[in-house]
């Protein structure tokens, strides 16, 4: 048994059934339809079956963090319709914000619990390095996001918040480009770019998850093989 | 055992129990939003009034005029910052020999007595006094024009809490004039949308008046009393007693200890060692022995003890 955990090894992805693999009629659009059911048949995608040892409140974490992604997205839409300044002016504004706010701590909560877990599980064995990559870029993707949102406050908070870190922003040149005291960039980048970025990343993390499966147990080979 | 039928890349064929991926999002999302409401309704979020130039003006007049006398004289923060603001030789930070802040270029040029005492008054109406003034600092040297503005700084500095109506005489030029008209200007509510707008309707770019209030001290000082300063674990924290961006808690660690709580490249410094914890922890997978910590460590044995536990039951 090696004590080492390496990821770099060909993945074997099982061949979907036949019934789900359409004959390509040779376009593009039916080869993309089989390439993805090949890679991601419906019975991955939405599995109604999981490997037994699926048991423990750390996978909780995973969805709760979505869940919270998800409150995040609507509470930002309602933020929104109203502008920047509503919320200061209006107690139903204030509310949504505070639901905002609060999703948010609820969502990075979640977040570094799950990612603290997967760590532990040493959820990147199996050629599920790539998932593990995706989960830091989400989790760093976020953090930007999150920024951005407290320097959109048009509050004393964000006042204070851009005139600090432009600092460190200045000192490694990224302040030239993304200066986080022009409230209109920082607008742009925290209900649009970031978003996207966000959105697409966790999308494929949660599809590299569903193609790969979850992760089996540390030493599962050595119990599996007696069992066999 | 071959690598590519390990059990780790390989579809599970053990045991296998019902699951309800759709059923589990759903709940997950109620259970969320109903924490959420909760947490939102019982504590709600904080919003502290931002700092208008005018509240400044009233709360903290000398330290306006101040200021306005260091933009003047060239001795102010931004005056002295170099890249992106102006060219400042030898005040950026760095990274050992590596200088990415000047490498970066001056992308938002900034005069300081142009950009915040000087062309802001041009814009605004004026009195003869002003007008005067403007016309004697513009007929003056840049030399003279920094001693007059300089030596004001340093006269008002030097009063018991830096009064500036009981400053010493002295030599100022038009300095004590412009700084005055400049006072009255943001006192009067205009300074802000001049510095704001500078001639144009439409304006979302705060940098200029959010950069001339950093300049003060009245600001820091608001922050400080909030618990909120670099030094004070800054970020992390929120103005009253709400949860602040807690993720950014090793970031900010860093601030607090030597060598970069001391260092003239803290800024730097820190952001090229998160960059490199970053980029480790993003390829902890690839890094050995890193990666082999949670088998040394053996946390996952509790969690998925229900797994082991079964395994080392007799089968029946």
């Amino acid at each position: 048994m090696s004590t080492d955990i390496d990821p770099a090894a060909p993945d074997t992805v099982p061949p979907a059934p036949a019934s789900h693999v359409a004959e390509s009629s040779g376009s593009w659009t039916g080869g993309l339809r089989d390439r993805w059911v090949r890679t991601l048949p419906p019975e991955k995608l939405l599995p109604d079956r999981q490997p037994a040892y699926v048991s423990s409140w750390i996978y909780v974490f995973g969805v709760a963090t979505l869940a919270a992604l998800v409150v995040i997205v609507a509470s930002g839409l309602v933020l929104t319709l109203r502008g920047p300044a509503w919320w200061h002016q209006s107690s139903v504004g204030h509310f949504v914000n505070s639901v905002h706010l609060w999703s948010v701590e609820l969502f990075f909560m979640f977040m570094v619990v799950h990612l603290w877990g997967k760590f532990w599980m040493a959820a990147w064995r199996g050629r599920r390095a790539m998932t593990w990559i995706t989960g830091v870029v989400c989790f760093l993707s976020s953090v930007g996001t999150a920024f951005t949102g407290y320097l959109i406050q048009t509050n004393f908070d964000s006042q204070w918040i851009s005139t600090q870190a432009k600092d460190g922003l200045n000192s490694v040149g990224i302040g030239a480009w993304f200066n986080v005291l022009d409230v209109g960039q920082m607008l742009l980048f925290h209900v649009a770019l970031l978003p996207l970025v966000v959105g697409a990343i966790v999308g494929w993390h949660v599809l590299l998850v569903r193609r790969h499966g979850v992760v089996p147990p540390i030493d599962a080979e050595q119990y599996e093989e007696s069992a066999a | 055992m071959t690598a590519a039928t390990h059990i780790d890349r390989r579809p599970w064929t053990g045991a296998t129990r019902d699951y309800d991926i759709v059923k589990e999002f759903v709940i997950a999302l109620v259970v969320v939003t109903a924490l959420t409401l909760g947490l939102a309704f019982a504590f709600g979020s904080p919003d502290d009034t931002s700092i208008s130039l005018k509240s400044w003006a009233a709360a903290a007049p000398s330290d306006l005029v101040s200021t306005a006398a260091q933009e003047l004289a060239g001795t102010s923060g931004v005056a002295g910052y170099g890249q992106p603001y102006n060219t400042t030789p030898d005040v950026t930070q760095k990274i050992g020999p590596v200088d990415l802040q000047k490498l970066a270029g001056v992308r938002i040029p900034i005069d300081t007595a142009n950009d915040f005492v000087i062309q802001p008054l041009e814009q605004l109406p004026a009195t003869s006094t002003t007008t005067d003034a403007l016309a004697a600092w513009k007929a003056a040297t840049p030399d003279q024009q920094a001693k007059w503005a300089g030596d004001y700084a340093d006269a008002i500095a030097a009063e018991p809490d830096g009064d500036y109506t009981k400053v010493a005489t002295g030599d100022y030029g038009p300095v004590p004039a412009l700084t005055a008209a400049l006072l009255t200007a943001a006192s009067q509510g205009s300074l802000d949308g001049v510095l704001l707008t500078r001639g144009d309707v439409y304006a979302t770019n705060y940098t200029l008046p959010l950069l001339f209030l950093a300049d003060g001290t009245y600001l820091e000082d608001q922050a400080r009393a909030q618990h909120l300063g670099g030094d004070q674990w800054g970020m992390t924290n929120e103005t009253g007693a709400y949860p602040g961006q807690s993720w950014l808690w090793l970031y900010t660690f860093w601030y607090q200890i030597d060598p970069f709580a001391s260092s003239d490249n803290a800024d730097a410094l820190v952001w090229g060692l998160m960059l490199a914890l970053t980029a480790g922890l993003m390829l902890i997978p690839f890094i050995p022995g890193l990666r082999s910590i949670p088998r040394w460590i053996p946390i996952h044995r509790l969690i998925w003890r229900d797994y082991y536990k079964a395994q080392a039951s007799p089968k029946v």
